[in-house]
């Protein structure tokens, strides 16, 4: 392989968050004309370094040079202007403006500066997505209108029609086809010949080894790998990305379980455009079992939990719990019932930031303070206070606002409050998102002596290390469906791989098959 | 983990003085426009007068006290202005022509009795704006802007525009005591200020101390968490909004009782200085922060400042724009409030992790 230029360098880079260290003294280099593959876990801090590539953040420390030259971007529209374009995972696009206008916000080709030249950026428009094989989509369409694919496609043009000679793509293909992929693919080949460096991100291994000609993996905010894609395999990356030296995860005592506490049969949620977002899922969990789900994002495992959670009216399927029919469609019912869930969005789904810690704790669960409609309030505020000794979180005041805490605390919060609904069942979502290794291990301790006390226990992770070490059986979710099911004792992460990613294009597949043990 | 440790600025005593100033400032204002007033006007101090203006006051801060709720929810009910209108109507016909059950027969109620049915009234009103936003999602805004219309045109429709005079009701039908809602007095008090003591701290009880006050919060703060801890939204929306209708059916009984007369276009406006007077008192226009006594002490300052302009002389025109200046200056000292208090709170946090 040629040697290609480097276009843009980071040194000795660290980001410090409130709480947590995300990126610890990193070293990057980006090669122009060729695709650098950036890989790493949930929270490894690959979207941190290209945050700060883009200009969205800033280093704590270290420098960060384009083409030689010292940069430190203070905003997007520095990137930008410097030719550095990104497509963020959650799209950024207006669904009620057309295509067109999509593509040209913020910087509308105009005429003296206050009639939009439409034709100018319809004519543009047609261009670019000629370029991207794209030209059946109309310039006028509403983005809305558009499936994610092909609003993703928008977003790459976005990019592409600024002149962008660095292009960042975070996780592109996690919405889109196989045959889309393929046309993606093109596009990054088409892209690389004109010279444009990409950087690349993705949790599906395969599709890096296909695409990638340079790799960096990333492990706890830190580099431990970083070198051209020739003679590299799925294992080599997953070695790098999970590392020898494990985290620190409480060894299970061996435990009899008891009698089934949870079950799941023929779970269904249609999605808008037809299909199933689950198909058709049946799960059950033991006493003082856990049960990791394991998956890709939009595999569709969170919809499963709000489905038990009877988030979703239109979703089918029968649930057990202790064997009983649950019959409640509200989600009070269902809290009644024994089940609880631990969101994977806390600022979103599990907190109420502008409410104070103790009022967090006790709100699923206020009727154990309330005789008729007087709440006694010593005694939630001493209930609370339990909690916060149970679980050791870190507090100044019960009164304080529960968005200043940080991450760890906070998602201790929320496992109190599920907890104090005394659940027999505790659904959890992503527990260790967004919080440092300190307190995921001490998560991780808290969910083993729950199930010691008799409960059941099912998450969902997209980490493989976790689900490997953590649980005592795994699911492996795609595409809505269930494609696998291990014991923990086993599995190897390659079968997980392999599981979670059921070939949606066959050249993948060959990939796995000569990389399989 | 600490090798880029931030230096953590101490500052709290000062801090700390500051903030509670800022959280007192409707009291203190209130304070101050009493003080200014009190030496300014002459008689302001006297009994006579301070009955007058708490009179005055009352009728806003009851339905500011509904606006508080549904605020807090993050709502808005812009129809109480014309539930008043309607409710003194209904009061009105129910005085002078009873109910007409057909068979030509009239049913005629006591003043009780025409006092329960317009509540009633007023949280049916309350229970459809309700409905509309949470079954059939329409936004707060529209359904109460809707309500608004329908409430003040059916208002209008009832007399064919014309005031209903002279409730002065008839002892035989036990209905002669209409006057005493607006008029009477228990203990040397007026039995409105009374009304206003009740629903208030009713109001206070419920917010602070019952589970339905928490869950108001909790929905105001964050829906979608507040749905996922199993607090059932609609109901509370529902509540908060029937809540409000009573409160302007109750504002609706004493306005007609007081002028013993109901007219159409009573309460016109009246949203907005209810939404004004919980503004001032720190309620959150996004939802989930606010307090009832703050919303009273809200409808005190507006009320005393607008009286005592009066007393003063000032011209009207000066008052509106007086009051409006007030308003956003509340607002903009409680952006201040907020900055500090984050700022205090992440201080105490810090030195925690220490």
């Amino acid at each position: 392989m040629e040697p290609h230029e480097i276009g843009l360098t980071i040194r000795k880079g660290v980001k410090v968050y409130p709480g947590t260290l995300a990126l610890k003294n990193v070293d990057f280099d980006l090669h122009m004309g060729a695709v650098n593959v950036l890989v790493g876990e949930n929270g490894a801090g690959k979207s941190t370094m290209m945050k700060i590539v883009a200009g969205v953040e800033t280093l704590t420390l270290g420098e960060m040079e384009l083409f030689g030259h010292p940069v430190r971007f203070t905003n997007k529209n520095q990137a930008e202007a410097a030719g550095i374009g990104i497509v963020f995972q959650e799209l950024n696009l207006f669904p009620n403006l057309s295509v067109a206008e999509n593509i040209f916000i913020g910087r509308e080709r105009t005429r003296g500066g206050i009639d939009i030249d439409r034709a100018y950026q319809r004519d543009e428009t047609r261009k670019l997505l000629k370029r991207l094989e794209h030209d059946d989509i109309d310039p006028g369409t509403p983005v809305g209108d558009l499936r994610i694919g092909q609003q993703q496609i928008i977003e790459i043009a976005k990019s592409l029609a600024q002149n962008t000679r660095i292009l960042i793509l975070d996780e592109p293909t996690s919405a889109l086809s196989a045959a889309e992929v393929d046309i993606l693919f093109r596009v990054i080949r088409d892209l690389k010949a004109d010279g444009v460096g990409i950087v690349y991100i993705s949790h599906r291994l395969e599709e890096l080894v296909r695409i990638g000609d340079y790799i960096t993996v990333l492990r706890d905010g830190a580099v431990t790998g970083a070198r051209s894609m020739e003679g590299i395999d799925v294992a080599w990356i997953v070695r790098n990305m999970i590392g020898g030296a494990s985290k620190d995860f409480p060894k299970t005592d061996v435990l009899e379980f008891g009698p089934e506490v949870f079950r799941a049969e023929d779970v269904t949620l249609p999605r808008p455009g037809g299909g199933y977002t689950v198909d058709h899922v049946s799960m059950g969990v033991r006493r003082g079992e856990i049960l990791g789900v394991y998956g890709l994002m939009g595999a569709g495992r969170s919809e499963f939990f709000e489905c038990v959670m009877g988030q979703h009216p239109h979703c089918g399927g029968r649930f057990f719990v202790e064997g009983k029919p649950v019959k409640e469609r509200t989600v009070a019912g269902r809290i009644g019932r024994g089940l609880a869930l631990i969101p994977e969005n806390r600022k979103q789904d599990g907190l109420i930031e502008i409410l104070s810690i103790r009022e967090n704790i006790t709100l699923s669960s206020l009727k154990d303070f309330t005789r008729f409609f007087h709440m006694n309030l010593a005694a939630e505020a001493r209930a609370a206070a339990e909690y916060v000794r149970e679980l050791s979180i870190k507090i100044a005041s019960l009164e304080n606002p529960v968005s200043s805490l940080s991450g760890g605390n906070q998602q201790k919060v929320v496992v109190s409050k599920a907890l104090m609904t005394r659940p027999k069942v505790l659904l959890m979502d992503e527990p260790s998102r967004g919080i440092d290794i300190g307190a995921k291990a001490e998560m991780f301790r808290t969910m083993r002596k729950l199930t010691a006390e008799g409960l059941g226990i099912v998450f969902i992770t997209s980490d493989l290390e976790e689900v490997m070490a953590l649980s005592d059986r795994i699911l492996v979710m795609a595409d809505g469906r269930i494609t696998g099911e291990f014991d923990a004792g086993t599995v190897t992460s390659e079968q997980l791989v392999a599981a979670s990613s059921p070939g949606k294009s066959k050249a993948r597949k060959d990939i796995l098959e000569e990389t399989a043990p | 983990m600490n090798s880029a440790s931030v230096t953590k600025p101490k500052e709290s005593g000062s801090g700390a003085l500051l903030l509670l100033l800022l959280k007192a400032r409707t009291f203190i204002a209130l304070i101050l426009v009493f003080a200014f007033f009190a030496f300014a006007v002459p008689n302001f101090l006297s009994g006579a007068n301070m009955i007058i203006m708490s009179k005055h006051v009352a009728l806003n801060a009851l339905l500011a006290i509904g606006m508080t709720f549904v605020i807090i929810t993050g709502g808005i009910d812009l129809s109480v202005g014309s539930i008043v209108g309607l409710c003194g109507m209904v009061a009105g016909w129910l005085i002078l022509n009873g109910m007409d059950i057909g068979l030509g027969w009239t049913m005629q109620f006591s003043t009780i009795e025409i006092m329960l049915i317009v509540m009633f009234v007023g949280t049916f009103i309350g229970l459809i704006n309700g409905l509309l936003i949470t079954k059939l999602n329409v936004a707060p805004f529209i359904a109460t802007l809707g309500m608004l219309y329908v409430a003040r045109g059916t208002a209008l429709l009832s007399s064919d525009g014309q005031t209903f005079p002279n409730l002065n009701g008839n002892p035989d039908y036990g209905n002669n005591t209409f006057y005493l809602i607006g008029a009477g007095t228990l203990l040397g008090v007026p039995i409105m200020i009374w009304m206003l003591v009740v629903v208030g701290c009713s109001a206070a009880y419920v917010a602070n101390r019952t589970p339905l006050g928490r869950h108001i919060y909790a929905v105001g703060g964050n829906e979608r968490g507040a749905a996922l801890s199993g607090v059932k939204v609609d109901r509370v929306k529902i509540a908060v909004y029937m809540f409000s209708g009573f409160c302007a059916a109750l504002v609706g009984l004493i306005i007609s009782s007081q002028l013993v007369a109901s007219h159409p276009a009573t309460g016109n406006m009246f949203e907005l200085n209810a939404i004004a007077a919980a503004v001032l008192g720190g309620t959150s226009m996004s939802g989930g922060r606010g307090k009832i006594a703050g919303t009273i002490i809200g409808a005190f300052v507006i009320g005393i400042l607008s009286d005592g302009l009066v007393m003063m002389g000032v011209s009207a025109f000066w008052q509106t724009v007086i009051k409006g200046l007030v308003i956003i200056a509340a607002v903009v000292v409680d952006q201040a409030q907020q900055k500090l208090q984050a700022r205090v709170v992440l201080q105490q946090q810090a030195a925690l992790n220490d």
